[in-house]
């Protein structure tokens, strides 16, 4: 994380272009200008705003951003944090709940028109831009049927359902994607355990189809699966930045994507380094997840 | 992975033996012929543009956000423009930016799993930290935050997005080398004096060129999907390039009074993303690797 930390630092330190002159719109005296200058500490060497930066940062620290009212980078991100767990998770939810139906049905059923159906619109699902999505989702569920809001998001405090609702659409739009590649994937390892021997065995002790296909086959394809997974979130993370700003919801990538606009340098590299540490937290979970489902591998 | 040639004096003919293979797997399914199908149309569409599109893409009229008509087929949006004409207009981009990048990631990021793989000792160490420091980062993220430092403009852009899947490769193309280069050919090429660097790229890459080729597809379909939303965010070529994600931003404000303003530029993308998908499942299935790379 260090290492990581410090490649966000030194790498925006190259922008061109200069956060001051933004923020006075080259309206400002020299005065103002050499003032705010100091005031930031853009006035010292790159190093030591480096060491500063790491120090604070080992504090829990990151700055306060260049806008507004300069608000303190964590408490921004801890206001659009919940955002984007809510998104990412409803979005997750949404994905596996259509994915393992759609992929086990389609290997059961291979070469059926129920597979081919699946099939079709895995492929429809990866390659539909989640913002293209969004916007379809407005357009009819938002525009034209009203039943659901097309902007915005309301805390769990507001309700249950008001959470909900604001959410359905935006989770629906990144989790499609994700849902198309665990499927297509659920499929093919599945077929191939269908195909094993211990599946005969199961089969000439008369075991039912469903307890054939879930006890016995599914536990063992969901190997491939969980790999799978841990590249999948990037997309869920990658799709939560562009869909947020769809449905303006201030969530990580709203906060990520107005920084890069405004030059915002802390509020850019707080983001940054904290979407980084939940990708590489949750890869973290996925590779505990294989200890879980397949006791051959250990983690000593 | 059958290795391809025994004979070390011929590695070209590896080349085309591959060559071959995707020719047949894309020959042999259907799927993959409509891709290539409307792969070509739009590459079409992208080297004739000025041909093909009625209008100016940026020629404003009175005529604004009127529906699909004979005159507008795809309509207008609210400066009066021809979706149409804009849609065909932003094929180019769209398609030099998805390929441009991924050529670009794909040689450097080869040559460095190579070299890596090869040399093994300091070199990969330094390679595979760097490797590593990236994975630590989804693709997309890491585009977004270099075009944050690199500024927009259609050469950050490419900069921006082939960086982003350098990794890719060169994790593929490492862990090809490492398993080839004990292999006995290569034992015997280096024992009859055969320079490194004519080992790993004459010997060892015609046959790793499989997984990197499976890469590559994939790959450029997120490529294409990485523009359009960097576009879509504002942080595309810039606001006079017609780009289907710049399309998009646009029309998004309008789009419930204008509903093809939300709809045509994002069906353009989905299909020239479905149809490399459709010809990268045949290369894939061709070359037999499971599918755990997406």
């Amino acid at each position: 994380m260090i290492a990581v930390s410090t490649l966000v630092f030194f790498m925006l330190r190259l922008v061109p272009g200069d956060p001051i002159a933004a923020m006075l719109a080259d309206a400002g005296s020299d005065e103002a200008r050499a003032a705010l200058t100091k005031k930031f500490g853009f006035d010292q060497p790159v190093i030591i705003q480096y060491f500063k930066w790491i120090w604070n940062l080992l504090q829990g620290d990151l700055g306060t951003s260049l806008y507004g009212s300069n608000q303190k980078v964590t408490s921004i991100l801890a206001e659009a944090l919940p955002r984007t767990l809510s998104l990412a998770f409803l979005s997750f939810f949404i994905a596996i709940a259509i994915a393992f139906p759609a992929g086990i049905i389609s290997a059961v059923k291979k070469n059926t028109t129920a597979d081919h159906t699946v099939s079709i619109f895995a492929f429809l699902g990866l390659s539909m831009p989640d913002f293209w999505l969004a916007i379809l989702l407005i357009i009819v569920f938002a525009a034209n049927l009203q039943w659901l809001p097309a902007i915005g998001y309301a805390p769990l405090s507001s309700g249950f359902w008001e959470w909900l609702r604001h959410l359905i659409l935006p989770s629906i739009a990144i989790g499609t994607g994700f849902s198309a590649i665990i499927a297509r994937m659920l499929r093919s390892s599945l077929l191939g355990e269908l195909k094993s021997d211990y599946m005969r065995t199961a089969a000439a002790k008369g075991l039912s189809d469903t307890s054939m296909v879930v006890v016995h086959a599914l536990p063992n394809a969901m190997l491939p699966v969980i790999t799978v997974l841990g590249i999948a979130i990037a997309l869920l993370f990658s799709g939560a930045v562009v869909v947020e700003n769809v449905f303006s919801i201030k969530g990580l990538g709203r906060v990520l994507i107005q920084g890069i606009l405004n030059r915002d340098y802390p509020v850019v590299q707080g983001t940054v380094l904290l979407i980084s540490a939940f990708f590489v937290f949750a890869n973290l979970i996925v590779d505990l997840l294989y200890a879980v489902i397949d006791p051959r591998v250990r983690y000593d | 992975m059958p290795h391809l040639s025994a004979e070390t004096d011929e590695p070209s003919g590896a080349y085309s033996l591959l060559i071959s293979r995707v020719y047949d797997a894309i020959r042999t399914n259907l799927k993959a012929k409509i891709g290539l199908i409307i792969l070509v149309v739009f590459l079409l569409c992208a080297i004739f543009a000025s041909l093909l599109a009625p209008y100016d893409p940026n020629e404003m009229s009175m005529d604004m956000m009127s529906a699909p008509s004979f005159q507008h087929l795809l309509g207008t949006d609210d400066l009066g423009r021809d979706l149409f004409s804009r849609i065909i207009w932003g094929t180019q981009v769209s398609l030099f930016v998805g390929f441009i990048t991924v050529a670009i990631s794909m040689i450097v990021g080869v040559f460095l799993g190579v070299w890596a793989g090869y040399y093994g000792g300091w070199i990969d160490m330094i390679i595979m930290r760097y490797i590593d420091l990236q994975w630590a980062f989804p693709n997309f993220i890491i585009a977004v935050y270099l075009v944050a430092v690199f500024g927009t403009g259609l050469l950050n852009i490419i900069i921006a997005i082939s960086l982003a899947f350098l990794d890719d490769f060169a994790r593929v193309a490492r862990s090809m080398v490492i398993t080839l280069k004990e292999q006995p050919y290569i034992e015997a090429a280096r024992m009859q004096g055969t320079s490194d660097f004519r080992i790993m790229f004459k010997h060892i890459l015609p046959n790793s060129v499989g997984p990197i080729i499976v890469q590559a597809s994939v790959s450029i379909s997120y490529a294409i999907l990485g523009e359009a939303s960097l576009s879509f965010l504002g942080l595309g070529v810039n606001a006079n390039t017609p780009t289907w994600g710049l399309i998009l931003a646009d029309g998004r404000s309008f789009i419930s009074q204008a509903w093809w303003l939300g709809v045509f530029p994002g069906f353009a993308i989905m299909l020239i993303v479905l149809s490399i998908n459709f010809i990268g499942d045949a290369v894939r299935d061709a070359f037999d690797i499971r599918h755990t790379e997406i």
